[in-house]
């Protein structure tokens, strides 16, 4: 059994399918890219498998263990193992920097206070972000905010990291310090799971790429054959539309 | 009328008409505050079960929904008329008060709800789904998310429906609370000039809605996420 499995996953709002039956298998440390054009899913996928949007059919396992979206316990049994970074960062406006990354650990997992403000520093050490701690989101920069929405998924510890989307909310000159974040925690162990319209960097840090159009996957294979070599026409179709030259 | 005014106004401001002034705003501030603060407290039940979704809760959420579309609607008044003749057969101790207090928080619940709901509903609905994607439950996401975003947009109006609702208690006393309007009416009946009977009610709600109104202008600049706003 894989890290995560998805089986033959759909799912839609109100009738209309958005998921036509998704199946992907990610093993632990994987860093995969969904790529493919507006509406085909990709962000839909990662919003089902944190539990914002239920699934109609199929399954999802992490670490072996069925996911059942209907029951609460289940969800939040996942979402200690999974976490997401949102294309809005979506921190909470009425706390800090420091009140964000802490509040969970301490509220849902029992972290001491002391303990979950020694982890949120070094965090925010590391996103390059220990004098903000003090401030309130909206007195920082989108790629600061965005750092420290990862910083605040981090902080709980997640196997499973989704990003989505993570730089498109940003000008462009904030996108690099949030790539380069996420280049720091490729390879760490954690699986990342992230949908990226950057494709250079799709390239340069996804172990494989999984090209998604109208609620399915397309084809999945390792950067340099969807980049290089794509199998099937609809990816040749958008890689070359997208990246033109690249 | 200066002359009756001045020669007047050593025997008015005598520390018997004082005090009698004195406890009618304290009524006027009882049912304002005891009725208000009750009215937000199930105003603020009555908005967060009318955000749920769950089937079951389908015949209280209507039932509260026609709580707050009814008295919006009823004049005061009539509601304290309608309290009166059908708590006082119930409770035959009930002290006017009581009933009139009563009364408001009927009212400043239909309209506190409102308010409360529309200062939820600001709170944008990517806040509610990163509390839910870290984990929180249902009521931390409310308490430590939602409720302390909304207070910005609650708090404003909020302040303002109670200081005009300060005003509209004067007509409790149709019922005999002899609350700061009646008190000043007693004394112009007792002799007392009306300039000076009325003129210290008017000074009488001005002490209390302006405090209140300043207190609100505080509340919001306090209550912002940051210095920014």
């Amino acid at each position: 059994m894989r890290h995560l499995e998805i089986t033959d996953l759909t799912a839609g709002y109100g009738g209309k399918p958005i998921l036509r039956g998704v199946s992907l298998g990610v093993d632990k440390g994987e860093v995969v890219s969904l790529i493919g054009p507006s509406g085909s899913g990709k962000s839909t996928l990662l919003r089902v498998l944190i539990g914002l949007m239920p699934p109609s059919t199929g399954d999802v396992h992490v670490g072996g263990e069925e996911v059942d979206y209907g029951k609460r316990a289940s969800v939040a049994a996942l979402r200690r193992r999974m976490s997401i970074v949102f294309q809005q960062f979506n921190l909470f406006q009425n706390m800090t920097v420091l009140g964000n990354i802490t509040i969970a650990p301490i509220k849902t997992r029992g972290v001491t206070p002391a303990a979950a403000e020694a982890r949120a520093r070094a965090l925010l050490d590391n996103v390059g972000l220990a004098d903000k701690a003090d401030q309130y989101p909206d007195q920082l920069s989108g790629g600061q905010q965005q750092r420290v929405a990862i910083a605040r998924a981090l902080a709980m510890d997640p196997e499973i990291l989704l990003l989505d989307e993570v730089t498109s909310a940003l000008d462009p000159e904030r996108v690099g310090e949030v790539l380069d974040t996420i280049r720091t925690l490729a390879g760490g162990g954690i699986t990342l799971i992230l949908v990226s319209h950057e494709m250079h960097f799709v390239r340069e840090i996804s172990t494989r790429v999984v090209m998604m159009d109208a609620g399915a996957v397309v084809e999945t294979g390792p950067p340099s054959q969807i980049f290089g070599n794509p199998e099937a026409a609809r990816t040749r179709a958008f890689i070359g539309s997208i990246v033109g030259g690249l | 009328m200066i002359e009756r005014i001045i020669s007047e106004a050593p025997t008015f401001f005598s520390a018997a008409n004082l005090g009698f002034v004195l406890a009618a705003l304290g009524r006027t501030l009882f049912m304002t505050f005891v009725g208000c603060g009750l009215g937000f407290g199930i105003g603020l039940g009555l908005a967060v079960l009318r955000r749920t979704h769950a089937p079951m809760l389908a015949p209280a959420r209507w039932l509260a929904m026609l709580w707050v579309e009814t008295f919006r609607r009823i004049p005061f008044l009539v509601i304290l008329i309608m309290v009166l003749f059908g708590v006082q057969p119930l409770v035959p101790e009930i002290s006017l008060i009581g009933i009139a207090t009563i009364a408001v928080t009927l009212v400043a619940t239909a309209f506190l709800s409102e308010i409360i709901r529309a200062g939820l509903e600001s709170v944008p609905r990517a806040q509610v789904e990163g509390a839910a994607a870290m984990n929180f439950s249902a009521w931390q996401s409310f308490w430590l998310v939602v409720l302390p975003q909304s207070w910005r947009v609650i708090l404003p109006p909020a302040a303002a429906f109670m200081v005009m609702f300060i005003k509209d208690t004067s007509l409790a006393s149709h019922l005999g609370v002899v609350e700061l309007t009646f008190s000043g009416k007693i004394l112009v009946n007792r002799g007392s000039s009306p300039v000076l009977g009325y003129g210290i009610v008017l000074l009488g709600y001005f002490i209390l809605s302006w405090p209140l109104g300043r207190l609100a202008r505080y509340l919001e600049v306090r209550l912002a996420p940051s210095r920014n706003h």
